[in-house]
Order: C-alpha cells, then sequence, then structure tokens
C-alpha cells in the first residue's frame, strides 16, 4: 500500500444541489400550491388578518412537533404528548382555583409537561422498554388523572395577564403563539443541525448500537430527548389554555396523531435516522393552510381529517410512485 | 489498469465438463460502476470451484446474479446448457441453487427445525404444517452432516457455528443441486473448519456442484478442485487449483506481486499504560489479569467461545465485570461505559463492524468525528470544517478509498469500512487500541494494510491489544499472545514459545 497523492474530495455535491433536491423542497411546492388554491377557492383568504387567525391552527402542535422530530429521528416515540397537555392544563386550572398568578401558572405548566416527560424518559431509558408502549400507557394514564380531577366540570377564571399567551399580538397580526412558534423552530433546527447533541440524535437513530460503541452516551441522549418533548407540551398547554379560557379533560384531544402526522409530512423518516426541522416548518404549514382552506369552504372536520389523511399518503406515495414509474 | 497480457482466457479445461450451472458473458452495471463485465463461470457437479477476488472485485455480484437477487445487464445463466433467466430468487431456489451467506439469514425466534424448512414445511392433514415429520426429517439431515443438534432447540439459543450448521441443512433440504458458499469459515474456530470441510467433501461426493468463496489460501488448496478469479469486475483466469501455486492466485487477484510477510518490528515496549487485575464476569469469564506497555501489541487467541470478545467489551464498557480493576498510566479508573473507557484512552474496534462498529448509514466524516466532537466543537455547536480535516486527515493515514468525505460508509468495502472505525478511534488519541478480529471479511491487499498500520500504531507508542482467531496474523504480529479457553486466561506466551502448535494445544486444552 503506498500513499498516493490521491486526494478524497470532502463533497460530490454541493450542500446547496442536495437541499433542492430534497424532499422539503417538493413539500414546499405542495405548500405554495395549496396556499394558490386556496386563494382561488376562497376570497376570504388573503386576508391578514384571517391568515393570521389560520397560524392558530398549526403554531401549538408545531411546537411538540418540533421536539417530536428529534425524538423520532433518535428511533423512539411519544404519544402522551396530547395527555400531557390534558394534565398540564388541569394542573393550571387547579393552581387558579388557589389563586395563583401568571407566573406561577406558567410554571406549573412547564413543571407538569417536564415531570410527565422525565416520568416516561425514565420508564424508557432505565427500564429498557419499549417508547411506543410505555407513551400509549401514558397516555391512558396522564388524561386519566384529568378525568377523575375534573368529570364533566371544567376549570375557568384564568387572568387576563395569562390569557396574552393565546391570545395576544406581538405587532399589528403577529401573534405571540406565532412568534414563539418560530423562535422555537429556529432553537430546534440550531440544535438538531448544528450541535452535537442533534449528530449524536441522528447517530442513535440509524444505529443505536454502533453510537453506544462509539461512545455516545444512548440512554441519556434518549432521556434528555422525552424530557424536551414533555417540556414543549406543557408550553403547548399553556398557550392552548390560555387561547380557550378553560380546561376541560378533553382538552387537545387526538393531537398526539396529527403530530405524528406532521413530523412524518415533513420527511423525518418514522424508523429513525433522518428528517429535518425545515420540513417539519413547511408541514405544519401545509396542514394549516389546509385546514384553514377547507374551514373557509364550510367543509366539515370529519372530511378534513379524511384530506389529511389523503394528503399524508399522497406526498408519502408520490416520490415512491415516480421511482417506480421511472424504473418502468 | 488491466493489461491484456495478463489476462487468461477461459481455458478450454475449465468447459469439457458439462457445468450444472454457468455464467456466460455476463454483465452487470451500477450507476457509476461497472460491477462485472462480460465474466463467465462454471459450476460442475462434484466439483468445489473457488471464486477469489479482492473486495469489490464483483464476488457478491455474482452470487447475487446465481441467487436471483440481481438480474444482469448482459449475458446468459446457463443451467445444463439451456439459457434461464431467475427473475426472483424463487426462480433460483427452483433450480437447486442455495447459497450460505457470510452472514446467514435465519431466524432466532424459531425452532431448528423451523429455519431449515421454512417455506418448504412437509404438510400433513388440511395443509398444515407436519411438525412430527418435520422434526424427523430435520433431525436426518443434520445427523447426516454430523452435528450434534436438536431440531426442537430455539435458534438463539446456538452459537454461531451450529448457526451455520443449520443454514447447511437448510440448503441441503431443498435438494440443493448448487451451493454457493460465501466465506464460511470466517466465523468458526479451528475445529469447526476442519468439520466443514468434511461436509464440503460429503457433498461433493454427492455429486454437488460447490461454490466456495474464501479469502484464506490455505482452505483453497486443501478444498477446491477448480477455481476462477476476478478483478475489478472482470475474470482474470480460471482452471485446476492443482496447475496453480498461492503466489500465482495473488499475483492474478491483486494484479501484483503481495508479500504474505508480517511487517518487521523492533519492539521497544515503553511505559505500563494499561493494568488489568483480577477481572470477571458472572457467566463469560474469570479472573483475567495482565499488563500492556506502550508500543507493545498483545494478542489474544482462543476458540469462538472463549470469552475475549466478551472480556475486550467489558473492558471497553460495554458490559459491566462483577470483579476486577483497571488502572491507565498507573492510575486506577472506573469503566461503567464506552463513553468512559473512551475518555480514559481505551478504544475498540469490533469484529461486528456494520452493527457495532460503523454507523452505516451516516457520511465518512461524521462517523470519524463523532468520538472526538467534543474536542474539535466550539462549545457544543458543530465545526464542519474542523470535521472534514480530522476525518481528512485520518482516512488519508489509512489510505481509505472513497469517492467523497459525504459518502455512507455503507457504501464502501469491509477492507475500506474498517478503516474508517480505525480511523475514527486514531482521531481520539487514545492510548490503547483493541482490535477484535480486525482483518475478519477483509481482502488480502487491505489486510496486508492493516497489519502495516497496525505496526506502525505500535511503532508510535500506542499500545495494542489484537484479538485475532487466525494464528499466522496472532504469531506473525504479536510480540505476546495470551490464550484463553473457556473464559479462562490457560497461557502467557511469548519468544520461543510463540508456535502455532503450542498455541492450539492451550486453545483447545491438549
Amino acid at each position: 500500500m503506498s500513499t498516493t497523492d490521491r486526494v478524497i474530495p470532502d463533497r460530490l455535491r454541493s450542500p446547496f444541489e442536495q437541499r433542492l433536491k430534497s424532499w422539503e423542497t417538493l413539500l414546499l411546492f405542495v405548500a405554495i400550491g395549496i396556499f394558490v388554491a386556496n386563494s382561488f377557492a376562497s376570497p376570504y383568504f388573503l386576508n391578514a388578518w384571517n391568515l393570521s387567525d389560520a397560524t392558530f391552527n398549526f403554531t401549538e402542535k408545531a411546537m411538540i412537533a418540533f421536539a417530536m422530530a428529534l425524538l423520532i429521528i433518535s428511533g423512539e416515540i411519544d404519544l402522551s404528548v396530547a395527555s400531557i397537555i390534558a394534565l398540564a392544563s388541569t394542573a393550571m386550572g387547579a393552581a387558579v382555583q388557589m389563586g395563583v398568578g401568571t407566573p406561577g401558572l406558567v410554571l406549573t405548566g412547564l413543571g407538569v409537561g417536564l415531570i410527565c416527560g422525565a416520568f416516561n424518559g425514565v420508564l424508557v431509558t432505565r427500564l429498557g422498554l419499549p417508547s411506543i408502549v410505555v407513551t400509549i400507557g401514558t397516555m391512558s394514564l396522564f388524561r386519566g388523572i384529568s378525568y377523575i380531577v375534573l368529570g364533566d366540570q371544567a376549570f375557568r377564571g384564568y387572568p387576563a395577564s395569562f390569557s396574552w399567551f393565546g391570545q395576544g399580538y406581538v405587532w399589528w397580526v403577529i401573534s405571540f403563539e406565532f412568534v414563539l412558534f418560530a423562535v422555537i423552530a429556529l432553537i430546534y433546527a440550531v440544535l438538531l443541525h448544528k450541535t452535537n447533541f442533534g449528530r449524536a440524535v441522528y447517530a442513535i437513530g440509524n444505529n443505536a448500537t454502533g453510537a453506544m460503541f462509539s461512545g455516545i452516551r444512548v440512554q441519556r441522549v434518549r432521556f434528555i430527548l422525552f424530557l424536551l418533548t414533555g417540556l414543549m407540551s406543557g408550553v403547548a398547554a399553556i398557550c392552548l389554555t390560555a387561547r380557550l379560557g378553560s380546561t376541560r379533560p378533553s382538552i387537545a384531544t387526538g393531537w398526539e396523531l396529527e403530530i405524528v402526522t406532521m413530523v412524518v409530512l415533513g420527511g423525518v423518516s418514522i424508523l429513525g435516522g433522518s428528517g429535518t426541522i425545515v420540513g417539519v416548518v413547511i408541514a405544519a404549514f401545509v396542514m394549516g393552510l389546509v385546514t384553514f382552506g377547507l374551514g373557509l369552504l364550510n367543509v366539515p372536520g370529519i372530511v378534513m381529517s379524511i384530506v389529511i389523511g389523503a394528503l399524508l399518503i399522497g406526498v408519502i406515495a408520490l416520490p415512491r410512485l415516480w421511482a417506480m414509474w421511472r424504473a418502468g | 489498469m488491466l493489461k491484456q497480457s495478463d489476462t487468461i482466457m477461459p481455458s478450454e479445461r475449465a468447459t469439457a465438463e458439462p457445468a450444472v450451472l454457468a455464467l456466460s458473458g455476463i454483465t452487470k452495471t451500477f450507476p457509476g460502476v461497472k460491477a462485472l463485465s462480460e465474466v463467465s463461470l462454471n459450476l460442475i457437479p462434484g466439483k468445489v470451484t473457488a471464486l477469489i477476488g479482492e473486495n469489490g472485485a464483483g464476488k457478491s455480484t455474482v452470487v447475487k446474479i446465481l441467487t436471483g437477487i440481481y438480474q444482469p445487464d448482459g449475458g446468459d445463466i446457463l443451467v445444463n446448457g439451456v439459457p434461464t433467466a431467475f427473475p426472483v430468487p424463487q426462480a433460483a431456489a427452483d433450480n437447486g441453487v442455495t447459497a450460505i451467506h457470510q452472514e446467514t439469514v435465519l431466524f432466532d425466534e424459531l425452532s431448528v427445525a423451523e429455519n431449515i424448512f421454512l417455506g418448504h414445511a412437509p404438510r400433513g392433514a388440511f395443509g398444515l404444517i407436519d411438525r412430527k415429520a418435520m422434526t424427523r426429517k430435520a433431525g436426518e439431515i443434520l445427523d447426516g452432516i454430523g452435528a450434534g443438534i436438536d431440531p426442537g432447540h430455539k435458534l438463539r439459543d446456538l452459537g454461531i457455528a451450529n448457526k451455520h450448521l443449520v443454514a447447511i441443512a437448510r440448503a441441503l433440504s431443498i435438494d440443493a443441486r448448487v451451493v454457493i458458499m460465501d466465506e464460511p469459515t470466517a466465523a468458526l474456530s479451528h475445529k469447526e473448519i476442519e468439520e466443514l470441510y468434511e461436509l464440503v467433501e460429503s457433498l461433493r461426493a454427492q455429486g454437488k456442484a460447490i461454490l466456495f468463496i474464501s479469502h484464506k489460501f490455505d482452505e483453497i488448496f486443501r478444498i477446491a478442485d477448480n477455481y476462477t478469479v476476478f478483478r475489478d469486475g472482470q475474470l482474470i483466469g480460471d482452471g485446476a487449483v492443482s496447475d496453480v501455486t498461492e503466489a500465482d492466485l495473488v499475483k492474478m487477484m491483486v494484479g501484483r506481486d503481495v508479500s504474505q510477510i508480517f511487517p518487521k518490528r523492533t519492539p521497544d515496549p515503553g511505559d505500563e499504560v494499561l493494568k488489568v487485575a483480577g477481572y470477571s464476569h458472572p457467566t463469560e469469564f474469570e479472573d483475567i489479569g495482565f499488563t500492556l506497555r506502550r508500543g507493545e501489541i498483545l494478542g489474544f487467541y482462543g476458540l469462538v467461545g472463549a470469552g475475549r470478545s466478551e472480556f475486550m467489551q467489558a473492558l471497553f464498557g460495554i458490559t459491566r465485570p462483577s470483579a476486577g480493576t483497571v488502572e491507565v498510566a498507573g492510575t486506577p479508573v472506573q469503566i461503567r461505559s464506552a463513553a468512559d473507557a473512551v475518555g480514559n484512552g481505551i478504544v475498540y474496534v469490533p469484529e461486528d463492524r456494520g452493527r457495532q462498529g460503523a454507523i452505516l448509514d451516516l457520511p465518512i466524516f461524521q462517523n470519524v468525528t463523532l468520538p472526538s466532537l467534543g474536542r474539535i466543537s466550539g462549545k457544543g455547536f458543530l465545526k464542519l470544517a474542523e470535521e472534514f480535516r480530522l476525518a481528512r486527515e485520518y482516512t488519508e493515514r489509512l489510505d481509505l478509498r472513497a469517492a467523497s468525505l459525504d459518502t455512507h460508509v455503507g457504501n464502501l468495502s469491509g477492507g475500506n469500512q474498517q478503516k474508517v472505525v480505525i480511523a475514527k478511534w486514531l482521531a481520539t488519541r487514545p492510548k490503547v487500541i483493541i482490535l477484535d478480529e480486525p482483518t475478519k471479511g477483509v481482502d488480502i491487499g487491505s489486510k496486508a494494510a492493516v497489519h502495516e498500520f497496525t505496526a506502525e500504531l505500535a511503532a508510535q507508542g500506542l499500545a495494542v491489544i489484537m484479538v485475532s482467531s487466525e494464528i499466522p496474523e496472532v504469531l506473525g504480529m504479536s510480540d505476546r499472545v495470551i490464550v484463553m479457553r473457556e473464559g479462562r486466561m490457560v497461557a502467557e506466551l511469548a519468544g520461543d514459545d510463540l508456535q502455532p502448535e503450542t498455541l492450539v494445544r492451550h486453545a483447545a486444552g491438549i
């Protein structure tokens, strides 16, 4: 083996070229297409305030979807997120009855989220249980507690300063929730794509054994990811509770599947190992635009979920069909 | 690269006997690569044909074409002289072609009998599986190959050698006319290899055509009747093994002369870097203790299942020992995880490259920098330029062959994957490197490179532990050799005691 002057290039294709041929680009065109279709379908669509309202369809879900994206890339899943919202919201409602002020309510929401995430994380990383089983269990457990506390009652009486988290506007039509969504998206994009932690997430998702044999503290990373998902559920619980102004135990029912749909639509492999935050951001807009556009056309909710489901299958099947067609 | 003069055209001799299965002018192209270029291969009943070539020569592609996994772009597959297509793997099986793969595809949770008869189990009333008949037939086949395996056992309870026997039994159960063995001895111990040879001989006596893929020349000369050499997707030569020497085959294979001699070293052991005492595990090993100096290569020899890898993985923090202490450079350390081991300068190149050593779906540079990110990043933030610099520095030292540093490791040959794993660890600037079967499944050219590099590392002051089941390798490379048997150290040999017979005697407990 003689040493040669042969040099291995860093890359064959530029990052720009890779990005151009990516899932995210395809999805962006889908989003633009839906936007254009919507503006033709309804005269009320191209209105700043209507569009601003439309963002509430996805901001809270997307906050959780970013954390969920990391979790799914690492090869795990958390199906208890919507139930964490219910439990966190119930805890905040109970705190209101005890006269706790807005800062205390926020801490309560975040704290409950973290505790729930830690509970999931301990069961998965310490006991080695599969996360899908653990979180199906805690999905019933967390919401069950809300039902026991509330029955068919509701907590109300949230202070006006608290409502601002769900109803406030930072500037003109830009809501606080939308700004929070953008900031969280940025934080998660940096965390996943620009840090050692993010690299470890990809490594674990591709080959957890290989990652462990490379000196990555796999269980620690997994535990942190469950904590983050719990925390983001707490954040979403604050926004949603503030927006609705009340807590019922049925709050955010079915959101876990919508959030997983958003993540998968964003190009995150359900088997783990690949995906980007940009993809999830675009997927959030796609789902928000579809829901809002159909809402303007007075399409009932059941039909909307059919459309979202068809969209998910369609967008995922499209590249596969394209490849099959080209292969003859 | 290939000169016309060193191409030997397929001889008349090889085609004189009727082949039960033959390839004629087969070409296969993948995007950007011509994997096979008009190659021919003849498999004759009652003959063992050795397929020889470096990694990337096209051997695996041929196996996949013969078993219906790939379709050739040109040329014919001839079954008894008749052109036949194998559009799906089942078509190859229907024509009596069966393959026993390097990493056998079997099902751990099924019983031995179920594994043997999966897909073609004997049927009883209502078309249900006749379990009694299946177990009885499986027992007959296993007895026929001299394997004392209970057909009712779950496969996961068997060792790797017995799993291979089950794979062979499976091949026999479908009444194969052509048996393809892809490096069948790679994971076997000395005694098991002998048993496999006997088995191959009995298959030959039954008139089966056998394609035997191997990197080991001693076994080619021991077992094969004919040879076929591929290089860079082309047929370089074929004929009877009795007409050629090892040097001829090596020359055809690599296209140049390669010394089979291990690198000359002048061992100059420095300070003690590692001291292990009383290392024990409840089931795998007991009371392992030794010291290791800078610049030293310590060999670990033993049969498969002697507990060598299990001990190394405990030393690397993957499993917890029940007792024992480790000192690195005179300081006692606690190793509770692989991260602890890496932090203390102990790194491990595992035997199972695909699962443990590398992350195949990540690019080369990300594999190389993974354990070093803490050092080369800025407060936890990635520095891409620095990553490429580090990856380039270490992969070039190892003479890695790759299209780019952005290429996924899974697209590299076995030898180059191994270089990525070694580069990954060298980039952490370790004190002790543990190499577990470093040349398993690696072709002869890369093998020499790994040996040379290992010697160079030792010369630069790294302490090396080399686990190997290949006697020439362990003797050729090591300054000292520890022999393990059934989880215990049974001998520590150095100097004139380093003889093949001595090693085998201690390992087998004779």
